[in-house]
């Protein structure tokens, strides 16, 4: 399931190399994704995690071209989708990828359901413009989609406007919507964020259940790290722009290597253990406009700081059995003392 | 609290006092419709509540969205007039006080808000919002105001220049500190959080949960801490209170309440919590349907209609909160 049992034959389902994505601000570009490479396997669940504003969204809206027009651009890299490179992909093809091949649920369903239009009429929407079906066999299916998602009263709820649902209901829909032409990837930014535990954990286990039913993979974006510890297998951490910690789930949570993912772990007070005092990260993430033009973008907050960090840009790299960390502690050339300090 | 903390707080063996008694609040809001707008219903928000919290502890509130965690707060705070019940804080019966007693009880509690951003106005400068409150009850000599200010700021975390400065030059972080020093002016006795850190990130979430512990030390502070985060509610509080639908279903203290639930609801929500922890992966109790509408909230239990232990006798009789065991109170037929 894992990139382990991944023959080198075998093209990842999704291979982002390299991706940067600028911003114009005042009439410059300013990169709010630099660099970033990574892939996605077939029936993989791979979790995004980092601050507010790391730019976990501006990635899924690159990959998804849906970066806001004449401001947001991809400015490098390259988007392998099934092996064919997608970045320069016209509005027309993606339109046929979209919805199809990959879809994207976001955190508050009510901007992309149309308050408008009745539930049953969106779902159909998305159905009919992908698959030669007729409008009676599409409504069908939509209420078949609502029932699999958990809805009660499937064949009412159809004929339902959005705001007549509750914000779990809505969050099903959304669900229903994505997976209508059973798409290979679903990329979910933040899908339970705005929802109670209680509903959250419907969800979660929702999504997990028709990602084995349909052998799709998951791009989960969360600030939650219970969450990603919960669903996913493999787990990205992303930092000012940058994936600092590459990781299996499991590797990542027994061993955090990067000082700022063993922070975020230390940070959140934890169920089972009793703690007086919490970890905590001094200072702000850099705004695009003022990264450092070479260092650890870390530096200016990391405790284990040392003077190269502001000279060497840490890159990332294999520090065993495919977990990868950007940090110069964990350089070969660095003293192994250091590296038992780092934890 | 068990004597042992008692005596790491310096007061040995001595039982703390209350300082906020509650009993048997309710807080509804009027539903109006028809052609004359008349009161056509209710909305539950707070039906029949009691507890008590003692001086220098923290009593967490949780439950889901709508479960009437804010409503309690505020009515507390007397900023909603209570329905029924009794509000007895450091001793005099606040539930009924106005104009000028009011007043000046207000001084002894103050609240801290969610949304920094919505909570600050941000066209002000921050000495002047703090400084506020402190000159609507008491005349000070302005230098000397504006020394205590710049004290306050310091004391949460901020630099003496931040005076000077608008709200909306601050992040979310600093801003929910600026909220704090406000809170504090006026040297209050409790403070009524009302989830003060849900809108931060984790790495700021953790700075104003230690700075929110360092002050209740200081000042002897008594907190009513109210969030939908039961990890985060426990790390704050001696004892917490579960609220569903307008009802405390459960109340114990803080180790008691994780290591042993004992009303349904309160299994399901610590079960639906995902740990930070991949070999915790466990079974979820996961509920079925939503909150029902405290508008028109189920007979008996209101939690029968999605209760996996539901009986027949749920929904006929509303179970009253008893303590079932010492400092455990819950509100379920099973016990
Ligand atoms: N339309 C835009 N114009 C300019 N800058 C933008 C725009 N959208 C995002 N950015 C910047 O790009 C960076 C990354 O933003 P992004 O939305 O991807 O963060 P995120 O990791 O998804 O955060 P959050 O957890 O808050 O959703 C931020 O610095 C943000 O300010
Ligand atoms: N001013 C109001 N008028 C009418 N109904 C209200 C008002 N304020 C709150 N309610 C209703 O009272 C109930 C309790 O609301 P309250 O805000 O106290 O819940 P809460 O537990 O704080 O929820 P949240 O976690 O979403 O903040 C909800 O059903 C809400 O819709
Ligand atoms: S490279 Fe240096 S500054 Fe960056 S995370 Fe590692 S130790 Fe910290
Ligand atoms: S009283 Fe009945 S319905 Fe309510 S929590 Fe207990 S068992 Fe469940
Ligand atoms: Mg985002
Ligand atoms: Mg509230």
């Amino acid at each position: 399931m894992t990139s382990k049992s991944k023959t080198p034959a075998q093209t990842p389902l999704l291979e982002v190399r390299n991706l940067q994505t600028g911003f114009k601000i005042d009439k410059q570009y300013y990169n709010a994704v630099e660099g970033v490479s990574f892939t996605i396997d077939r029936k993989q669940i791979v979790g995004i995690v980092g601050e507010s504003g790391c730019g976990k969204s501006v990635m899924s809206l690159s990959i998804m071209h849906l970066l806001p027009k004449g401001i947001g651009k991809v400015r490098g890299g390259e988007i392998l989708f099934e092996g064919t490179d997608i970045v320069g992909y016209n509005e027309k093809k993606m339109n046929n990828i979209r919805g199809k091949d990959i879809s994207m649920i976001f955190q508050e369903p009510m901007t992309s359901l149309n308050p408008v239009f009745t539930i049953g009429f969106q779902i159909a929407e998305v159905l009919l413009n992908h698959q030669d079906i007729t409008k009676s066999e599409a409504r069908a299916k939509a209420v078949t989609l609502l029932k699999n998602v958990g809805i009660p009263r499937a064949d009412q709820i159809v004929n339902e406007y959005p705001h007549q649902l509750s914000g779990g209901m809505r969050q099903r829909v959304m669900i229903a919507m994505a997976i209508a032409c059973q798409p290979k990837l679903l990329i979910a930014d933040e899908p339970t964020t705005a929802l109670d535990v209680t509903v959250q954990a419907q969800i979660l286990d929702l999504l997990k259940n028709i990602q084995e039913v349909n052998d799709m993979s998951i791009m989960l974006i969360t600030h939650d790290l219970g969450v990603v510890a919960e669903i996913c297998d493999v787990v990205l951490v992303m930092y000012a722009g940058k994936i600092v910690e590459r990781a299996t789930v499991e590797d990542l949570f027994e061993y955090p290597q990067h000082p700022y993912t063993q922070l975020l772990m230390e940070a959140i007070p934890k169920m089972e253990e009793e703690k007086e005092r919490l970890a905590t990260i001094e200072g702000l993430v850099p705004s695009v406009k003022d990264m450092p033009e070479v260092g650890c973008r870390f530096a200016n907050r990391c405790p284990k700081a040392m003077p190269e960090c502001m000279q060497i840009t840490p890159q990332l790299e294999d520090t065993k059995g495919g977990h990868e960390v950007a940090c110069l502690l964990y350089e070969e050339s660095w003293p192994r003392e250091e590296r038992v300090g780092a934890r | 609290m068990t004597t042992k903390e008692l005596a790491e707080k310096g007061k040995p063996g001595q039982e703390r006092e209350n300082l906020l008694e509650v009993k048997n609040l309710k807080t509804y809001y009027p539903i109006h419709g028809g052609f004359f707008k008349r009161v056509v219903g209710n909305v539950k928000a707070v039906d029949d509540i009691s507890f008590t919290i003692k001086k220098g502890e923290t009593m967490g509130l949780v439950g889901e969205s709508g479960c009437g965690k804010s409503t309690t707060g505020r009515t507390i705070l007397r900023l909603i007039k209570p329905t029924g019940g009794q509000i007895i804080f450091d001793g005099e019966d606040i539930t009924k006080i106005s104009g000028t007693r009011l007043r000046k009880a207000r001084q002894d509690f103050q609240m801290v808000f969610q949304d920094p951003y919505a909570s600050l106005n941000p066209m002000q400068m921050v000495g002047d919002i703090i400084s506020e409150p402190i000159k609507n009850f008491e005349r000070r000599d302005k230098k000397e105001l504006e020394e205590f200010v710049k004290s306050l700021l310091v004391r949460v975390g901020l630099p003496e220049t931040a005076y000077y400065k608008y709200a909306h030059e601050f992040s979310g972080g600093q801003r929910q500190r600026i909220g704090i020093a406000r809170a504090l002016a006026l040297n209050p006795k409790l403070i009524i959080a009302d989830e003060p850190v849900s809108a931060l990130d984790v790495s700021v979430q953790s700075q104003v949960l230690n700075l929110l512990k360092d002050l209740q030390e200081e000042f002897d502070l008594t907190y009513l801490f109210i969030a939908h985060d039961l990890s985060v509610v426990k790390h704050m509080s001696d004892t917490i209170g579960v609220m569903y639908l307008g009802n405390l279903v459960e109340v114990a203290s803080n180790k008691d309440l994780y290591s042993e639930p004992l009303h349904p609801y309160t299994q399901a929500l610590i079960s639906a919590i995902p740990e930070p922890d991949p070999k915790l992966r466990k079974e979820r109790i996961v509920l079925q349907g939503d909150v029902p509408s405290p508008a028109n909230p189920p007979t008996g239990c209101p939690f029968h209609t999605r209760c996996p232990m539901a009986q027949e006798i749920c929904s006929q009789e509303k179970p009253p909160l008893k303590e079932v065991r010492p400092g455990h109170h819950v509100a379920c037929v099973l016990y």
